[in-house]
């Protein structure tokens, strides 16, 4: 047992070396840098007026469209591209694939940084945000809400992935007995996980349940809890094999050598459980769409758009990724990849804005500054992203050998 | 006392009434078992019928609800507003519009439907959309995050926000709930100098509405918007000609709305309970042997 001197210089020297480590890494005034850091602080100045002003002020929402890119976008979007880390961590610690470990650390960790930010950005949306706090400590229940179970998982699987994420940091700061311990909390914590990820990102879909006299029929389905929870599955194959396509070159002087063998197998076989699950979504869509009788809408400019975003952006990419799988072409599965993001980000907004109050005469388009506050909140979540991963343990199983 | 004002005093007593034979929490009934009692409460909430044959387009009732509420008052001899057709809006909580119809013009009164389960209430994760003991469907300020998705639900589009405040609202017709609790009429309905509008409980108006058309079966179409729409809502309307001449839809069906998302609520607790065991038979199932309980990460 160590003496209290000991801890005492020891806490010294974490603190020291926190101090260290929030330092930047490498050059800092990359064009990479120049841009987002500009996105970002122009992107703080637009949050300090949107809440000063309100929300009228830096959106164009309007009273026929309440939800607009930062709910159809930053949350419904972004969600469903982060749920690549419930996938893997139930490939992983319930079916034992394996094969997929040497991907879990950078998956949870943005999985877990995309809720943060991602769902986080609800905030930004809310007209009243100080009172986020009444569903959360119970002053008002709205048990029978959607959205009020959404609110939670969100919270709930949040706390999970920084748990599953835990067993890094504490690698990170050599907290041998706390990693040990955070470890052993695993198996359970992902077994939550996989259970609140099921059910809030089917809940995202449940929430527009009630929009049956708004949305377009062809949109609406009371299915649309299934399709949103499969689509989530493909959303974050996907994003995890665009995610480590950069992170690849970006980072690959953090990235354990022994794993670059193993890193395209890892990809084929994410290519082919996407193509799977993009099967069965396209099985789902095509019975709802024959079981609705919606043929005669496929005529008009809403039909056609609905093929764009079916055809184009999931049965092509599901075309791809099962090519490139067979034939083990890297490439194509990167481009099916990128297409099937696409794809998920047509749908989502599609539900929650373009096809929504599709018969009313309103209209809404994002302001220059949503799109600019958008990605002042996806720019944010990569550097947080790139400062772990250049600091932990995260692309590498091993801690790096000339951190202290 | 006049037949109107008597119809509103006792549809207040009526509510009061409800109020303390039954303390479980109006429009939620949660099984189909309950589903009978809530469509039986729903008659015994306080409603007000709008006859279209018999407003005359004065939009007095405009006038009453702003000066009552504190918003902006309009004059109607002045502004022209008939000229377009108005949505409400945050300072207009009720607007009359103008149909030219087969039976020529036709002036209707819009607010909120008061509906008997609401869209809005069901949606409110906070509960600060309400639908009250007594009828009325009312916003906690206290309570409302903002979130808008009351708006999203409503299929009247009847939630106003308030985009450009610092300290946002959600706006609408509150059906004069603190003038009920003072025993007085709504504002709107006061200020009809033609009866087109009747304060009374659900019920009782049902029976008016069915009488009217029953007597002169030519001066209506034989249907009372409101009894079944959306599940059934308070506000209920009486019309010469097919309603979707006058701005209404009738695609809006009859289910309630909580119906849309019982079955999903329904699943939440089954798969959090069935989940978790079977993920670990599972991973029970996927152990190679010799490998540790510990999750092997890193
Ligand atoms: S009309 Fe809309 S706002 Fe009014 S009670 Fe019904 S759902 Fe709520
Ligand atoms: S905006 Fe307010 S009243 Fe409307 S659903 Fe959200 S919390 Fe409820
Ligand atoms: S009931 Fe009251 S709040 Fe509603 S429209 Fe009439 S006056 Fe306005």
């Amino acid at each position: 047992m160590a003496t209290s001197a000991d801890s005492m210089t020891q806490r010294q020297s974490v603190w020291e070396f926190l101090k260290g480590e929030l330092k930047p890494k490498g050059p800092v005034l990359t064009p990479f840098n120049v841009i987002t850091g500009f996105i970002i602080l122009g992107g703080l100045v637009l949050t300090a007026l949107r809440f000063w002003k309100g929300l009228g002020y830096v959106t164009n929402l309007n009273q026929a469209y309440p939800w607009g890119l930062w709910i159809g976008f930053d949350v419904m979007t972004g969600v469903a591209f982060a749920g690549g880390a419930y996938i893997i961590t139930f490939a992983v610690y319930v079916l034992h694939a394996e094969k997929y470990h040497p991907i879990v650390r950078a998956t949870v960790l943005n999985g877990f940084l995309s809720y943060v930010f991602y769902a986080g950005a609800l905030t930004l949306d809310l007209g009243r945000p100080w009172h986020i706090i009444n569903p959360i400590i119970g002053n008002k229940f709205g048990y029978n809400s959607i959205l009020f179970l959404v609110a939670w998982h969100f919270l709930l699987y949040m706390i999970s992935e920084a748990i599953e994420f835990s067993p890094v940091v504490a690698e990170w700061l050599d907290l041998e007995k706390a990693r040990r311990i955070l470890n052993k909390m695993t198996l359970g914590v992902v077994i939550f996980g996989v259970t609140l990820s099921s059910l809030h990102q089917s809940g995202l879909g449940a929430l527009f349940l009630f929009s049956k006299p708004k949305l377009h029929p062809l949109w609406y389905t009371e299915f649309l809890p299934v399709l949103f929870l499969i689509s989530s599955i493909f959303a974050g194959i996907s994003m995890i094999i665009f995610e480590g396509t950069i992170s690849h070159k970006v980072f690959a002087d953090r990235i354990d050598p022994s794993s670059h063998h193993s890193y395209e197998d890892i990809v084929f076989g994410l290519a082919k459980g996407a193509a799977i699950t993009m099967y069965v979504y396209l099985f789902v869509k095509f019975v709802i769409f024959v079981h609705g009788q919606h043929w005669s809408y496929l005529g008009t400019k809403w039909g056609a758009w609905f093929l764009v975003e079916v055809l184009i952006f999931t049965l092509v990419p599901c075309a791809f990724f099962t090519h490139g799988y067979r034939q083990r072409r890297l490439g194509l599965i990167r481009v099916a990849a990128v297409m099937t993001l696409v794809g998920i980000v047509l749908n989502r907004l599609n539900v929650s804005m373009i096809a929504f109050n599709w018969n009313n005469p309103a209209h809404y388009i994002p302001s220059v500054w949503e799109v600019w506050i958008t990605l002042m909140v996806v720019f944010t979540e990569i550097w947080v992203f790139r400062w772990a991963v250049n600091r932990m343990p995260v692309l590498s199983a091993k801690p790096a050998a000339s951190r202290h | 006392m006049n037949r109107r004002r008597f119809l509103g005093l006792a549809g207040a007593a009526a509510a009061v009434t409800a109020l303390s034979a039954s303390p479980a929490e109006a429009g939620k009934a949660k099984t189909g078992g309950k589903a009978a009692a809530a469509a039986k409460k729903n008659e015994e909430f306080v409603a007000i019928l709008v006859d279209t044959t018999r407003c005359i387009g004065c939009r007095e009732c405009e006038v009453a609800c702003a000066e009552v509420h504190g918003l902006p008052v309009p004059v109607p001899a002045k502004d022209g507003a008939l000229a377009a057709h108005r949505d409400t809006s945050t300072d207009h909580w009720t607007v009359v519009n103008r149909f030219e119809t087969d039976k020529g013009t036709v002036f209707v009164k819009k607010q909120c439907m008061h509906c008997g389960q609401p869209a809005c209430a069901a949606a409110c994760p906070t509960n600060a959309m309400e639908k009250t003991h007594e009828g009325p469907v009312i916003w906690h300020g206290d309570r409302c995050m903002g979130c808008r998705y009351c708006m999203m639900a409503c299929p009247f589009d009847i939630p106003k926000f308030e985009y450009n405040s610092p300290n946002p609202r959600i706006r609408k017709c509150i059906m004069c709930y603190d003038r009920l609790q003072e025993g007085k009429l709504p504002a709107c309905v006061e200020a009809c100098p033609r009866d087109a509008l009747t304060f009374g409980t659900k019920k009782e108006l049902m029976e008016i509405a069915r009488e009217r058309i029953y007597n002169n079966p030519d001066e209506y179409v034989h249907h009372i918007y409101g009894e079944f729409e959306a599940g059934g809502t308070d506000w209920l309307y009486l019309s010469a000609v097919p309603f979707t001449q006058i701005g209404f839809r009738e695609d809006l069906g009859t289910d309630t709305y909580p119906d849309y998302t019982r079955e999903f609520l329904y699943s939440v607790p089954l798969v959090f309970l069935g989940f978790p065991p079977l993920l670990y038979g599972l991973s029970e199932l996927t152990k190679r042997s010799g490998e540790g309980s510990e999750g092997g990460e890193g």
